[in-house]
Parts: structure tokens; sequence; C-alpha cells
């Protein structure tokens, strides 16, 4: 069975190593972006020289070949689903037995005016890497974001590296308040500011002006201030990259994005998606039906892997999280932490007095079970949490081993009591912190929980 | 760049020069009352010779002239001593002292006590000009670094030329060169004894092909070994200069008298003798760990483990390794690094360390049983609680050095497979070599027998100095660092580092846990760590790492954007969470961490 896999990014890349693992089935990996997997969360650091291009990829070149994993660089310009063919824009044809689409995402464009400029881009590929350094080389004086997310933080931090003066324009009030709640919002706008980057809150792009080359040479806000510049970054957001599936595939059902369902089977048998380009049909209960981030794509690739090898799976995702770097403050969310708290949801927030760590803990104000965990510059184990949000802890025994949660690296100071302290102010309670941080404890704690299982 | 760090680096260049011009401006005069020999009937000689050459007294103005008709006048010294011997020698002299074999050991203190110049007669001005200002230069471009929010700032490491490295084609033509160089030298060290060059040549070829053919790694093109398309030339020139350095200081310390001359007073203050060029090395060693620990403080100082360990391998280098032993000498004890373990103190078995330390009293057999005792008892006691680090990372001299000064070369490291494989065989080829070496000089000190089966254990011990003492940890351990990484030695040559590392292999609580399913493949932690390991292959599985090279430097958990790794000590599961896949996988129909 010759299995084919449009995308080599994490999702596609992960189906292929699993299908390997679990069969001897010839794979096809065809990308039109890179000769080889990389690791895209990691572009930033190829601009900040922190790293060369290619320790971008996690693998190295003779890994391919040696687990027999065909790559093929184009581009598919039609899916011919009832003959399974693919008919790549270069002219080649490409018959296949299964067909997994893992085509990504591509930045959001809300028909601002001179969007398609030169030196207008998003962040997401290695050709918007390469955009980059062509407009640094080209003697870039000043750079103007657009949207308050992930990718824009990435971009002014890049930038700001390379000492170019950037100015952040965020829509909101505060830094992705979308998504963090207010205090730590707060904290990563703080910042940005104090790291040197112009945060303008409260501001939206309205044009983007051309300098008469076709090359971008100012943006103007909503406020009216004209902002000169030689680059400007739309970061507002990505969108399934589905525009070639509706033109080359129209019998593929389509929502925002490639929909499919709990197989990751798409509308048409033996084609599936995975990864930022899918879309649930029946997400589960808390969970968005497109989920772009790293590790939903990783999941998604090794549970399509299992299907397509005949040991059918649902995709079911567990506890949700999901990890950024703001400038230099680490952030780590585990479980369910809202922006807007609905009323059952209480949290317990402590801060550093320097304003650059937190810990929340959020939890169940009726049943007291401990629902999600948001730590700014604190690193907590992935494994501790999830078993404790898998098994609906209450909130106080969570509280009186939060140490064994502790990742930080050793002589790390530990703020669990501080923790325990503002749990204790609000609720008049007397807790005490039974456990400090710990591997051995940890390590029992978790050995308990197979134990428990089987 | 900060004006202050301009003005610091300026200083630092003028320093750097000052030093470099130095070696030439020494001014020489041989007289017969700085001649410092104790054995008259060689002191005589060399002077009657000397007088003869017309060397006596004469006024150099360069040190290549004098040493050229100093090297001729000890030559004809021996060769009248060689004569002189058929007629009888001296009562009490053994024939084989009376007849100078060795002229090369003289040839250091004459040039050093004949040193007359500008230096000779201001020691400590020059002494404030090279290494005052180097110091000065250093501090005023570190002392800025500490004003920005902390927090990983690698920012432009591999736009600079001093710190990307360089091409694959050119690294391999500067490997290739030193092995080369080395063996070449080593058959004149030798004095054209042809064996242990050609046993050395027949080594590197089995070990390439071992590593090529019987590991299939031929086709594994190494294209993360170093930089595809780049040179950084400035990283190149340092890695010349340092190179250079060290063949002076090792094989030719007659040329850097000039540089001795200006520690001389620190050497007389602190041990009340003069200096020789191995209290040079050991001075400049020092300062620039001190130094570039401030440095390294600077960089890592939200890091607590950071800033504990860097002040653990400045205190152990300055105290330990530098200081205590002059003051033990200057007490009239056995000079001794305590923190020094065989088989990295190569020396420690050879007859003349076992004599001065079962000579000197109650200290000297308590130095004896310490390094017994820290060589079978304290490594792997010490590497079974905290692993490896607890000496490569935390207290060796050459982890150190390459803690601080090396630390901007710790992306260079090679992270191929094949380099793994080539890790592999050589360092456990050297530790086999040191043991080898060693048991071959306790037989003989133990039997007086020099004649091990086809061997002889003093042209054994000889050539081990020279090539894995000398060549190996000090011209490719250090001068490599702008070339290969900073832990080039420490990876595949130190034997030490090779015996730990077993231990931390199959008998250790230390692991690096990863943090469940949060890495994203990025490879900072690859990219950063200088034993070569690739922690992005392990982190991105969930993989706990346990690796014997992994010196727990703990720069991994640094640069990792996402938390990912930690290292830890503890006895539970150490073997099984470094199984394949424990990130968050499909096991038995449910998404599971743990199994």
């Amino acid at each position: 069975m010759h299995i084919a896999i449009i995308g080599n990014g994490i999702s596609g890349i992960t189906a292929a190593r699993f299908i390997r693992k679990l069969s001897d089935h010839k794979i096809t990996v065809i990308s039109a972006e890179t000769d080889y997997f990389f690791s895209r969360t990691a572009i930033m650091y190829a601009y900040m020289g922190h790293m060369r291009k290619e320790d971008l990829k996690p693998y190295e070149d003779w890994f391919w070949k040696k687990n027999r994993i065909d790559l093929k660089r184009g581009f598919v310009a039609k899916i011919d689903s009832q003959n399974k063919n693919l008919i790549f824009k270069e002219g080649a044809n490409m018959s296949y037995d299964k067909l997994i689409i893992a085509c990504g995402s591509t930045p959001n464009k809300f028909g601002w005016p001179g969007q398609d400029l030169d030196r207008v881009q998003g962040m997401y590929s290695m050709q918007d890497l390469d955009g980059m350094e062509a407009a640094s080389a080209d003697g870039l004086k000043h750079a103007v974001i657009v949207g308050g997310g992930l990718i824009g933080i990435e971009m002014a931090e890049m930038f700001h590296s390379r000492h170019i003066p950037t100015t952040f324009l965020v829509r909101e009030d505060l830094y992705w308040n979308a998504v963090l709640p207010e205090a730590e919002s707060k904290m990563v706008s703080r910042h940005i500011v104090e790291s040197g980057i112009n945060l303008q809150l409260k501001t939206e792009l309205k044009e983007i002006i051309d300098d008469g080359t076709g090359k971008a040479c100012a943006a103007i806000t909503n406020k009216g201030e004209r902002i000169d510049c030689q680059f400007v970054g739309l970061t507002a957001g990505v969108h399934p990259n589905i525009g070639f599936i509706k033109e080359s595939a129209p019998e593929i059902e389509v929502g925002r994005g490639i929909l499919v369902d709990e197989k990751l089977e798409t509308s048409v048998k033996d084609i599936y998606a995975i990864g930022d380009c899918a879309q649930l049909r029946n997400p589960k209960e808390g969970r968005r039906p497109i989920e772009a981030v790293w590790y939903t794509g990783k999941m998604m690739g090794e549970t399509v892997a299992y299907t397509v090898c005949g040991k059918v799976k649902e995709y079911s995702p567990s506890i949700w999280f999901n990890s950024a770097k703001f400038v230099d403050i680490e952030y780590q969310v585990y479980g369910t932490v809202l922006a807007k708290a609905p009323e059952n949801h209480a949290s317990i927030y402590w801060e550093h007095p320097e304003g650059r760590k937190s810990i929340r803990i959020v939890y169940d104000k009726n049943t007291k079970e401990v629902l999600g965990f948001n730590l700014m510059g604190i690193r907590y184990r992935h494994e501790v949490c999830e078993k404790w949000l898998k098994e609906k802890t209450s909130v106080e025994t969570v509280l009186q081993n939060l140490g064994i949660a502790n990742f930080d690296p050793e002589f790390y100071k530990e703020y669990e009591t501080e923790v325990i302290k503002i749990y204790n102010q609000q609720t008049g309670k007397n807790l005490q912190l039974k456990q400090k941080r710990s591997l051995t404890a940890a390590l029992k704690f978790l050995r308990k929980a197979v134990g428990s299982r089987q | 760049m900060h004006i202050i760090q301009k003005i610091g680096l300026g200083i630092f260049i003028t320093a750097l020069a000052l030093f470099t011009l130095s070696l030439g401006m020494g001014k020489y005069q041989l007289s017969e009352a700085a001649l410092a020999i104790s054995k008259e009937y060689h002191k005589k000689e060399i002077i009657e010779k000397a007088k003869a050459n017309g060397l006596l007294d004469k006024r150099y103005e360069s040190n290549f002239a004098f040493i050229a008709d100093l090297k001729k006048t000890l030559t004809d010294a021996q060769q009248s001593l060689e004569e002189k011997a058929k007629n009888g020698i001296p009562e009490g002299v053994y024939e084989w002292d009376y007849r100078m074999g060795n002229t090369k050991s003289y040839l250091f203190g004459i040039v050093k006590s004949a040193s007359v110049g500008p230096i000779a007669q201001n020691p400590i001005r020059w002494f404030m000009l090279t290494f005052g200002l180097g110091i000065l230069g250093g501090l005023l471009y570190i002392f800025p670094k500490f004003v920005p929010l902390p927090g990983i700032k690698n920012n432009g490491i591999y736009h600079n030329s001093l710190t990307r490295g360089l091409q694959v084609n050119i690294r391999q033509l500067f490997l290739g060169l030193t092995i080369v160089g080395t063996i070449v030298y080593g058959i004149f060290y030798m004095n054209h004894n042809l064996l242990w060059p050609a046993i050395t040549t027949a080594m590197i070829g089995l070990i390439t092909w071992l590593v090529f053919f019987k590991q299939r790694s031929k086709e594994n093109n190494p294209q993360r070994s170093a930089s595809p398309d780049v040179t950084g030339w400035l990283g190149v020139m340092t890695g010349v200069y340092l190179i250079g350095f060290y063949i002076l200081l090792y094989w030719m310390p007659e040329y850097i008298t000039s540089w001795v001359v200006m520690v001389n007073p620190l050497s007389l203050s602190l041990s009340g003798n003069g200096a020789s060029q191995w209290f040079l090395y050991g001075t400049l060693y020092t300062i620039i760990v001190l130094v570039m620990g401030i440095r390294m403080m600077s960089k890592y100082r939200h890091n607590v483990y950071q800033v504990v360990r860097t002040c653990s391998v400045m205190f152990f280098q300055t105290a330990i390794a530098f200081l205590l032993p002059e003051i033990l000498v200057r007490l009239n004890q056995p000079y001794y690094d305590f923190k020094n373990i065989w088989p990295l103190n190569y020396s420690f078995f050879f007859d003349y360390n076992l004599d001065t330390l079962t000579n000197s009293g109650g200290l000297g057999l308590f130095m004896l049983v310490w390094g017994l005792a820290l060589m079978i008892i304290g490594v792997p006691l010490f590497t079974y609680f905290f692993g490896k680090r607890w000496y490569c990372s935390w207290v060796c001299g050459c982890g150190g050095l390459a803690e601080t000064m090396g630390d901007p070369f710790r992306q260079l490291s090679d992270k191929s497979l094949r380099a793994w494989k080539y890790e592999r065989y050589i360092i456990h080829g050297v530790l086999l070599f040191a043991v080898v070496m060693t048991l071959m000089v306790l037989y003989t000190y133990f039997t007086g027998n020099y004649q091990v089966l086809i061997f002889n254990s003093d042209s054994v011990r000889t050539w081990y100095g020279f090539l894995i003492g000398s060549a190996f940890a000090g011209v490719v351990g250090t001068g490599f660092y702008p070339l290969m990484g900073n832990r080039t030695w420490c990876r595949f040559g130190c034997p030490l580092a090779g015996y730990i590392g077993l231990v931390q292999k199959y008998k250790s609580r230390f692991r690096i846990t990863t943090n469940g399913n949060q890495c994203i493949s990025c490879g900072n932690c690859s990219t950063y760590c200088e034993m070569g390991i690739d922690v992005r292959a392990y982190a991105q599985k969930g993989q706990d790492i346990v690796r014997s090279s992994c010196v727990g430097c703990g720069i991994c958990s640094a640069v990792c954007p996402r938390g990912v790794l930690r290292l830890e000590n503890s006895s539970i599961d150490v073997d099984t969470r470094t199984d394949a896949l424990r990130a968050l996988h499909i096991k038995d129909g449910e998404w599971t961490l743990t199994q």
C-alpha cells in the first residue's frame, strides 16, 4: 500500500514515522516548502542567530532514506480522488492508496489596503524567514507588527534581537487577553514594554502604504498615526491552508478547515486530514474544532497512523496543554484556564514581586476539583498536573503536594508555600505544604497512577 | 555595543597585542652569575663552551639568535662531557647524569635566567600592561552585560565571525593537519623511534574503518557537524593563536620566557620559587577562568544552578588547583592538586610521583591515599548520587575552562551520529591506553624491569604524555575551542570522563528528565550541548536522557524555551524512563503519558 502525505510539518512527519513503526507500507511525504522536515516553532531562532537553518531539522538528512520514507518536493495542484491520483503543478503524477492531508495554516489577512505589497508578510514558513532576512538585508530601519498573538511577539523579539526598532500594534487593551487571564496578560504587556519593544495597545492597522516600487514604506493606524517602516508583519492569527483543496478537490467537504470525523477521515474515503488544516466535526467537550498547535498536530499524526494501518483509533486528545515564551517569560498551561472565568471557577493567583513569575491554579468553587494550572516564568511537571486533572483531584490535595509538580532547575527558589498562603487567606483554612520539589516523590506519585489504572 | 564595552574591547586588544609582541622584546645576556645550574660539572662545562663560542656576556637583541647559539653551546658541552666520561667521571655521579643526555632540560632555564631586556628589568610593570590591562578590558566588556533584563541572550551567535564555526571541509583540513603534524613531530619527539607513531597511525585508521564501515556511517553525511557555507575567520584565527600558544608552551617554552619572566614576582611571592612555564600557564588559566566566570554569571544570572556551578569551578581552579599547590611547595611539601584524579592525572603512578609522596611524611602519604580513594571510592560514589557533573562541570580544571572561556563556543560541538560513533571509540580507546600504560609503569616500578613484552614502559609513558597529555588535551583540547567546540578533549579524549561516564551510564541516579510532551523540537538543547548530544532526539519522544558523555552543565535546560528539561537525581525508574516514546501517545487505545 502506498500512503501519500501532503505536508512535511510536525503532523505529516509524525504520521509518517508512526506508519513506519506500525507497517511496511510505502510512504511518500510531499512538500512544496522545504526538502526536509524542520521545526516551524524554531524559525525565530534561526533569524536571531541562536541556531543555523540546519539545526532546525530534528532529523539528519540520512534518516529518511534509512527509514524508507520518500520525500518529494512539489506542489499538489489536483487531487483526483476517484482514481486516487495526485497531479503536481510541475506536471508529474503520483498514485496513492491512502492520502493524508497535513498542509497546515496560512496567516490571516483582513483585507487591509496594501496587505499584498512586498515586505508585508506573516511568519509561518521557511519562505517567510527568507523574506524577513531579505528585508533586513535591504536596510530595515523600522518594523511594524500587527496582531497580538504568539507569532506577533516572536516576530517582535526577532527584530528586537537585531536592534531593529519595532512597533507592535495590538487591537485589544492588553496583550493576548482573549486567552490569558488579566493578571498574566498585564504581566506580559509590561514585559514587552520593559524589553524595549514599542507596544501600542488598542491600536489597529488601517492601511499599508506603497513606496512606489511595490514595497511597504509606512503603516497607518486607526488612530490616524503614520508609522514609517520598511516591513509590516501580519500576525493576526492563522487559518487552515485549504485554498488549494477547494480548487483541486471540491468533493472534499470543508468548513473553515477540512472537515474530519473522529477517525480524522474526510468526507472522501481513504483521504484523511490532520494538524492545523483539519476541522473536527465533533470536538470533545471543552475543545475547539480547530486547534492549530504543535502538540495536537503531533497527536493527530500518531492517531491517523494507527487508523491507516488498520488499527482504527479515534482522535481523543488528553488534557489540554500548551506552552510559549514571551521574550524572557516562559509560559505553560495545563487544563482549563480561561481569560474570562465562568461563575463556578475560582483561582489562586500568586505573582512574584518582580512581576515576571506567577502561578495560577483554577478550581471548581462547588466541587473543589482542580481545573487548570497557568504558569509564567515557572516550570511545572506535565505528568503530575495531568494526573491531578484527569483524576479530578481536590484543590486542597493538590496544594498540599504542590512541590511534586515543580520542575524548575535545582537551587531555584520554590514558591509553593506562597500559593498555599494565598489559598489560606482566601478561604480561612490552614493548609501546609507537605511535599517540596522532589523527583522521587513525583515518580512515586506517578507510579501509583499506573498501578491504580491496572 | 555599549560605549564601555567598546572601551573594554579596545583595552583588551591592546593588552593582547602587547602580550604577543612582548615575546619579541626580550634581550638576552648570559652571565656566569645568573646561570642557575646546581650540577657543578654541567655548569662548568656549559660556561666553558659558552666562552669558547663567544656566547658568554654577549648581548643578544633577539631570542632566535640567542637560542640558536645557546643550543650549539649546549650540544658542544654535551659532546665534551661524553668525551670526558670516557676518562672516568667524578665520584658519586651517575654516568648517565654526568653525560647530560637531554640538553632540552637546561634550555628553558638558561634562556629565562639570561633575560635582561625591559621585561626582565620591570616584570611587574609588564605584568600590569598585559595581564592587568587584559583583565581590566575584559571586565569592562563584561560588566555592561549585567544591565539588560536577565534571560537567555544567544542573539547573533551564528552571525558572529568569532563564534559561528567553520565549514566542514576547512575543519577537516585543520583536523588532518593537526593529526599529521602531531605524528610527524612525535617521531622527532621519540628520537626517531617509529613504533609508537606507527601504532597510533594504525589506531586512527582502525577507528575510522570501524566508524565508516562497521558502523555504516559512511553515507551519513555530516551536515550537522559544522557550518555548511560560511567560515568565521575570526574564530579560525583565534584557534590558530591558541594552537600556537600550546605548541610553544609544551614543546618550545624557551621562546616564551618573556611571559614567564612577567609572572616571576608572583611565583616568588607564592611558592618562593621562580616561575616555570607551568606557573605561567596556571596563572593565565586561573585568570581566564575567573574573568570568563564573571561573564558566565552575567549571561546566566537568572539561573541559580549556573551561578552556583560557575562559582564552584572558579573556586576549585583558584584555590585547589592554583594556590594550594604553590603554598604546599612553600611549606616544603609535595606539589599536589587535590582534585586531580587518575587517569586524567596520568602521572599519578609514575615513579617520581610515588617516590615524592612516599618520602614526604604524613602529608605525602595522605595525598597518596586521597588520590587512590578518590579514584576507587570517590568517583563511583559521587557519580552514583549526582552523576558525572559532580566532577566534570563542577570541579575539574579542564571543565572549568570549558565552562567559562569555552562557553561562547559550546554550539560548535558536532551533533552528527557519526561524531558520536567516533567519540565512543576514541574516548574508550584513550581510557584503555591510560590503563595499559599505567599498568606497565607500575610493573616497572615494582620489578625494576623496563621491558614489558615488546614494549619499553618508559617510552610508553613518554608517548602517552606527548600524544594524550599534551597534543590531545592541550593543543586540540583548548586550541580547537573555536573550531570544534569547548569540550573536544572532554568528549573525545579524557580517560577520566570515559571512566566516570561508564559509571553514569550503568549505575547512577542522575538523568535529565523530559517534561511530558512539552517539547517543540526547536533544537536549542542540541545546539547548545557542548558534548554534542542530540538532546532533542530524546526530548521530542518524551524520553529521559541518560548518556555517558553528559557532563550535567545544565545549559540544555537553561536554553529550552518551553521548560522541558530538568537535571535530577533519583533512584526510581531511572531505566524505564529512558525508554523510547514516553511522550503523550497512544497506548492500548488511550492517550497516556505514563507508559
